[in-house]
């Protein structure tokens, strides 16, 4: 069982399109049967590993490879992507554009399709894998309309018909909430386990993935791998957060609290963490030596929500009904809830871009009567995709696009833009091309194409979604950096720890009602709260409760304080 | 966006969702060509009134269809004048006979040409309603099927199948980017004068076809890893069997086809002549 299934020798690989080498000089083995976390910041070069353990390389993206590259013993330079589907099997990122079928049960068999099956048997083997992944009753509907993790398990089933000895998933997490991540995780795990298949996951949320247990983790960082270790010993080593991962979270915690890591012995499950008086204690007085700061301002209501709704179809399952909230001056919001609970609809119709039942004010003006445009220049909206927003060639004028369109002066917009291009950290790219520019710093644009209008409130559209460690960390503060300026935001999100660090209210939504309107903590010590919005618990009360402290809440909320007392605002002066 | 908008397939339990694809496009193609054939007003107006019951039938909204009819009318409106005036006399000739309605020199305007005319604006609702139905109550996949059944490739059919299925993708992401321009500033309702639109709409298309082709590559992607194409032949996960209902409504269309062929002989030509 320890013959490497996957074997790179000193293997570089150069985009045709690109001036430097993607991948350098890269030596990994991979045995059969093993589990791979393969993580690493955005633009690290994971992505490309895997595009050449399906094939993709060299066979789709061209460009110069030199040293070696096997793949179930085949050299991948003298293999067809049509070979290699055999071997190698891929869930890509974004589940939803990868369905080709119109309905779940197609789907499952378009490679059977492809293979010239016969119907009845593309039937039974569809049948046979949907008993499998308890997707049964999905197979007559459109893989469109199914939640986010259905989506994922859908697309597994997909791949899963080839039965190939090696499954890669990229970036599986991404789009889920908390509840369906873990569950797709735990059936990752026990397909695994059944098919004794050699699964690879490339991801950079590495608590996410530990909540099942994982072989190896391959840390690649600027096209090297620069750490191959079993999962606890990599661990131990403090190198995850120095290439912009972020580090599981209770380990952060344990860190702060001077416990040291190296004197335990293992560390990637909260579970085995050993049962040690010791270490519950420090925790202990470290939370009580932090002075949890209660917020006793008195806040203006801005915003008010009286039976919000809206409707899209009569089929609709659940369609938004009745949502009533304040919004105050000053609020930092987050809105969370399963996929498909009605969040994006809620601020779309905050925004009027689709119509709403009820009645919305801003400072007792009823918005109802106002236009997209009007309402914009109070209400800002940044939509999930960057790409679906930019529409100019370069910085300065996507910036400059609001304020053209309400015919304001050019002197003006010139001091208006540059002032915002200031407070967005992105004054001395003025000049560049939006082409040229990061996930990151494209996201930072739309969010100034909206800011540059002087909106009070400004909406985000899961404004971290697939983003890692750097990027979000860049993404987060600036918006808190806007929210201390006195800014209104509100985001959608579906990261608990977002919502817990940087937002001081949630409202949780539920199969198109709203549930819940507290703060992050409290939400989160609801047990039933959390299940019906499909979130979880972060890692800080498992470890809470591991150590039986006594206020499992204050703890979390304590090491929430540890890390914004280490942020400064003045990283955008 | 309101699901009732979206002009592509919509399930539905009627007869003619029911029917195989292959038997509609059979339906579609064999009675389109007989109406573009004859000009015989008694089966125009049977198959008009034949049409206009199925789409009732298939349960097919107003709402759906409104925008795309509207635009049909606008250029069958303009074709029936166009035909007019380039020959007002056209109808004299076919049915060799002169009544006069509106004396107007080169436009005068005879019974015979407006009985010409007429059985052109039947060709467009006889015809235009059967390709409405075919779109919105075909299962794309089942159509790339039938496509492929009747002959033609299956890159092709697929092709066309996934065309048809982006429709409402692509309509759903317009609405979405526009409403994102508006909010820019971007006027596009009708406060706007028409150049300032034109120009607006501009703005939506450039983000549209970039996350189009974004969308397009990951399809495409997908499709390699898994197999599509590596063979000459492919099977179908949806392909469906003849009915004893698909074969009526198949031999209907044959059945119309004969009359058509037979009404040449009754009214010795393609017109069906009320003058004489």
């Amino acid at each position: 069982m320890t013959e490497p299934i996957i074997e790179f020798k000193n293997f570089s690989f150069k985009y045709n399109s690109q001036a430097e080498s993607t991948l350098k000089d890269i030596n990994l083995k991979i045995n059969k049967g093993e589990k791979i976390l393969l993580a690493g910041p955005s633009g690290s070069g994971k992505s490309t590993i895997g595009r050449c353990l399906n094939g993709l390389i060299p066979n789709i993206d061209q460009g110069e490879i030199t040293g070696q590259c096997l793949v179930n013993g085949k050299d991948i330079t003298k293999t067809s992507l049509f070979d290699f589907s055999f071997t190698t099997s891929t869930i890509l990122q974004d589940a939803d554009s990868q369905f080709i079928g119109l309905t779940v049960g197609e789907d499952i068999a378009f490679a059977l399709e492809n293979d010239c099956q016969s119907k009845d048997k593309m039937h039974q083997t569809v049948n046979q894998w949907a008993k499998e992944l308890q997707i049964k009753e999905l197979l007559t509907q459109s893989p469109q309309s199914l939640s986010g993790g259905q989506k994922q398990i859908v697309a597994l089933a997909g791949v899963l018909v080839d039965e190939s000895p090696i499954l890669i998933f990229d970036e599986p997490l991404a789009n889920l909430d908390p509840a369906s991540g873990l569950k797709t995780m735990a059936i990752i795990d026990k397909i695994q386990k059944e098919l004794n298949a050699t699964v690879i996951i490339i991801e950079h949320r590495v608590e996410e993935v530990l909540s099942q247990s994982i072989d190896k983790i391959v840390l690649v960082n600027d096209g090297k791998i620069i750490a191959d270790h079993p999962t606890n010993q990599l661990l131990h080593v403090d190198i995850l957060e120095k290439v912009g991962v972020r580090q599981p979270l209770y380990l952060k915690a344990l860190a702060a609290a001077n416990v040291d890591l190296g004197s335990i012995q293992k560390l990637d499950k909260i579970a085995d963490l050993p049962d040690s008086d010791q270490i519950s204690q420090k925790l202990t007085s470290w939370t009580n030596q932090i002075s949890l700061k209660k917020d006793k301002s008195i806040k203006q209501p801005l915003l008010k929500l009286d039976h919000v709704g809206h409707q899209y179809s009569k089929h609709q399952p659940y369609p938004l009904q009745d949502v009533s909230a304040t919004i105050n001056k000053g609020d930092f919001i987050s809105i969370v809830g399963q996929n498909g609970a009605g969040k994006t609809t809620l601020c779309r119709i905050i925004c009027g871009f689709i119509s709403n039942e009820g009645k919305i004010t801003l400072k007792d003006q009823d918005l109802a009567n106002l236009s997209i445009k009007e309402r914009a220049e109070k209400i800002g909206y940044v939509m999930q995709d960057p790409n679906q927003m930019i529409s100019q060639k370069m910085i300065f004028d996507e910036i400059a696009l609001g304020l053209r369109l309400r015919n304001v002066d050019e002197d003006t917009i010139k001091q208006k833009v540059n002032q915002t291009l200031k407070i967005c950290g992105l004054y001395p790219f003025r000049h560049w091309p939006i082409s040229a520019l990061s996930f990151g710093q494209k996201k930072r644009i739309t969010i100034a194409s909206i800011l540059v209008l002087e909106p009070e409130i400004i909406i985000l559209d899961e404004p971290t979604a697939g983003q890692d460690w750097k990027t979000y960390t860049e993404i987060m503060d600036f918006l808190k950096h806007l929210n201390n300026l006195g800014k209104t935001i509100i985001i959608i999100t579906h990261d608990m720890h977002l919502m817990l660090e940087y937002t001081s209210r949630s409202l949780a939504f539920a199969k198109g009602k709203l549930i819940a309107d507290t703060t992050p903590i409290e939400l989160l010590t609801n047990p039933e709260l959390i299940s019906k919005a499909s979130l979880k618990r972060t890692s800080l009360y498992k470890l809470a409760k591991h150590y039986s402290l006594p206020d499992p809440n204050k703890f979390v909320q304590a090491y929430i304080n540890f890390e914004q007392q280490n942020w400064r605002d003045e990283d955008y002066e | 966006m309101n699901d009732s908008k979206i002009l592509g397939y919509q399930p539905g339990n009627s007869f003619i969702h029911a029917l195989n694809a292959t038997t509609k496009m059979i339906f579609l193609i064999l009675v389109s060509i007989a109406c573009m054939v004859t000009y015989d007003t008694r089966f125009l107006i049977a198959i008009c009134i034949l049409s206009l019951i199925l789409l009732k039938i298939a349960g097919i909204k107003w709402k759906q269809v409104s925008f795309i009819v509207k635009f049909i009318i606008v250029f069958a409106i303009i074709n029936i004048i166009a035909v007019f005036i380039f020959q007002p006399t056209y109808g004299e000739t076919l049915y060799h006979s002169r009544t006069v309605l509106i004396n107007a020199g080169y436009f005068t305007l005879t019974a015979q040409e407006l009985f010409y005319l007429f059985n052109v604006s039947l060709k467009y609702i006889c015809s235009i309603p059967l390709v409405l139905l075919f779109l919105l109550t075909t299962n794309p996949s089942q159509f790339a099927a039938s496509l492929n059944k009747i002959g033609v490739s299956y890159k092709v059919s697929y092709a066309v199948s996934l065309a048809l299925r982006y429709i409402p993708n692509i309509q759903e992401s317009y609405w979405s980017i526009s409403a994102a321009q508006q909010a820019r500033g971007n006027e596009l309702s009708k406060k706007a004068s028409l150049g300032k639109r034109i120009h607006g709409t501009l703005n939506i298309v450039t983000p549209l076809i970039f996350s189009s082709l974004d969308r397009i590559d990951t399809i495409s992607t997908a499709m390699q890893l898994r197999r599509f194409g590596s063979k000459k032949k492919r099977t179908w996960y949806v392909a469906e069997s003849f009915s004893l209902a698909d074969y009526l409504v198949t031999s209907l269309a044959f059945i119309l086809v004969l009359v058509v062929i037979l009404l040449f002989k009754v009214n010795s030509g393609r017109f069906y002549n009320p003058f004489v």
